[in-house]
């Protein structure tokens, strides 16, 4: 049997979460590389429309891993069902989404079947017949290679954005209609209705200008900088999450994998270092300013221009700057 | 113990247990570099150097504040757990002196660098006959951030768990919890106790230690165990740090490192002539 990367993709309520598009895009150029072939299974209940979907990408094969205790996400039965179904597959490697539903079941599965997952992994090395894949530590001021030390199935979590799914290949796959294994006891977590919060007061995804403040401005009073900064720019505010976390801007307007994805012509980080968290929601940005006064920030590797240096310096000499800019133009 | 009993049987008896003793919670933390530290790499490019500052990983500091609440609304305990070498002792003595009863330290310079399942093994053989109700830990570590220690020392226990718990309340028959998913939705789910808990963030105001909680740490027990009593339940690691590197740029990325006023006139000529957006 040929070597088979196996895509586990996601839905919810009726909907493909479209990051799956973005782990089969991972899984076709490695296996441009390996020669192994590509096929994805999507766990859940009445779901074949979602898998057809699926297929219209280049895969080998696309399995519906239905039951009706799969309506709901709940970390047992998707772990009890993926269990029973990889063991039966036997794939050389499974790649996931790493989402925050695949952070809560895909662990405890790997555990299960004695493996291990690579989580948050930005990328791969195909290596002398090894597979490695990349990922990042110490809140993204190092790159790590890391190797499965053990027998296949490696499993790997791929992070949000590090593919475009709009470059996964087009295809026609078969779709196989699989009935998952049900437990015979009931999940131990009940889930409730998936709900929001509020509706959200700002849309930063539409803002054209974002300016973000992370950790470095210290002091509530400091926000200031940041409005007035805003204000010459027409821009919208936006955070990291320990802003929002002190309550010093409000929970919509986080930026990163909790909060909003944004896309703007302009984002100006202040005093934001750049966590993985927070840097999946700006890649969509054009032009990206990051001010920051330790030179290797990881913000600074997604910047087109750093400004090493103090905000409480820059951000004012930089508002007036526009400002003169503005009336002069 | 927990073992693989069945939770059913557990969670029938506990309710009882609960209203009589109050909850007996563990939170495992961890010792992590200072956000702002400049960070060195060690010669082989495996690991970091040691010689580093430290603090308590953020998210684990909400888990801890998080117990102490539960303690303090339904009674019981709160211990405090963490495998590292001796400096890590620091966050246990913090945690102590905010209100943590006791702590445990599995202690040796090798438990800095196992992966996460050989971390939730040892966590587990260290607790082994404790009967905790609830353990709860943060989200993810800020220096591997693999997001995994918490849900795999579930499996290892054979209870239930939930992740990126964002509100904690304990009802008659367990848990009713709140869970952030992304982009701003949430989900209540229910569960019963014994269960793992990773907390996010944010879900709680953090306390400071008081002068007195700080004297009173010193008096509080701390349980060492070391890398032998824990030694024989480790597998082998099944993922390995080939090496570690400084990321390259994924951008052309102009530095700017001048005097402000003058590095605010070269952001705002490249707005006006490179970006086009002012």
């Amino acid at each position: 049997m040929a070597d088979t990367i196996l895509v586990v993709a996601e839905q919810r309520e009726g909907r493909l979460n479209r990051v799956s598009f973005e782990t089969i895009a991972a899984a076709q150029s490695i296996a441009k590389q390996t020669g192994w072939t590509v096929e994805a299974v999507l766990p859940g209940s009445g779901i074949q429309a979602l898998a057809q979907e699926l297929a219209g990408k280049a895969l080998a094969k696309v399995c519906a891993l239905d039951a009706p205790a799969l309506a709901a996400y709940t970390s047992d039965a998707y772990v009890f069902a993926l269990r029973a179904f990889l063991a039966d597959r036997q794939p050389k490697l499974v790649l996931f989404p790493h989402t925050y539903q695949v952070r809560d079941f895909a662990p405890r599965l790997a555990l299960a079947l004695d493996r291990t997952l690579i989580s948050d992994a930005t990328g791969y090395k195909y290596e002398n017949g090894a597979l490695l894949f990349t990922r990042q530590m110490f809140q993204g001021k190092f790159t790590a290679d890391v190797s499965f030390g053990g027998d296949a199935p490696w499993m790997a979590a791929i992070q949000i954005g590090a593919f475009r799914g709009d470059q996964a290949e087009s295809g026609s796959a078969p779709v196989e209609t699989v009935t998952a294994a049900v437990a015979e006891s009931a999940p131990r977590v009940i889930p409730h209705e998936v709900f929001q919060e509020a509706k959200e007061a700002v849309d930063l995804s539409q803002a054209e200008v974002i300016i973000a403040v992370g950790r470095g401005i210290r002091e509530q009073k400091n926000m200031a900088l940041a409005e007035n900064l805003a204000a010459v720019l027409g821009g919208e505010l936006g955070a990291s999450r320990p802003i929002c976390d002190n309550g010093w801007l409000p929970l919509d307007r986080q930026i990163g994998s909790s909060g909003q994805t944004v896309a703007p012509k302009l984002y100006i980080g202040m005093g934001v270092s750049g966590a993985i968290q927070h840097i999946v929601g700006i890649k969509g940005a054009r032009t990206i300013i990051a001010i920051n006064k330790d030179p290797e920030a990881p913000i600074f590797e997604v910047a087109d221009v750093a400004v090493v240096g103090d905000l409480f310096q820059v951000v004012p000499a930089l508002t007036e700057e526009i400002k003169k800019a503005k009336a002069g133009a | 113990m927990f073992g693989r009993t069945s939770p059913g049987v557990l969670c029938g008896l506990d309710p009882v247990r609960y209203t009589l003793a109050g909850m007996k919670i563990l939170v495992c933390i961890k010792q992590v570099p200072q956000k702002d530290a400049p960070l060195r790499l060690n010669e082989k490019g495996t690991w970091i150097r040691d010689d580093a500052s430290w603090e308590t990983n953020e998210p684990d500091a909400y888990a801890l504040e998080e117990a102490l609440r539960q303690k303090e609304k339904h009674g019981g305990e709160v211990a405090v757990v963490t495998a590292g070498p001796a400096r890590a002792a620091q966050v246990l003595r913090e945690a102590l002196a905010k209100g943590a009863d006791r702590a445990i330290h599995l202690e040796d310079d090798r438990f800095a660098q196992l992966d996460a399942a050989n971390t939730a093994r040892a966590l587990a053989a260290a607790i082994e006959g404790e009967n905790f109700d609830l353990i709860v830990t943060g989200l993810q570590s800020d220096d591997f951030g693999a997001a995994q220690t918490g849900v795999l020392l579930a499996e290892i226990l054979g209870i239930p768990h939930a992740t990126i718990i964002i509100g904690i309340e304990k009802t008659d028959t367990g848990l009713r919890l709140k869970r952030e998913l992304e982009a701003g939705h949430y989900q209540y789910i229910e569960m019963p106790m014994p269960a793992l808990l990773t907390i996010q963030s944010g879900i709680n105001k953090l306390r400071y230690a008081t002068l007195i909680g700080i004297r009173q740490a010193k008096t509080k027990p701390l349980r060492k165990v070391s890398w032998a009593d824990v030694e024989g339940r480790l597998s082998k690691h099944m993922q390995r740090i080939e090496r570690l590197y400084v990321p390259g740029s994924q951008k052309t990325t102009r530095r700017i490192e001048a005097p402000a006023a003058e590095a605010a006139k070269q952001v705002v000529d490249y707005l006006k002539n490179e970006a086009h957006v002012v």
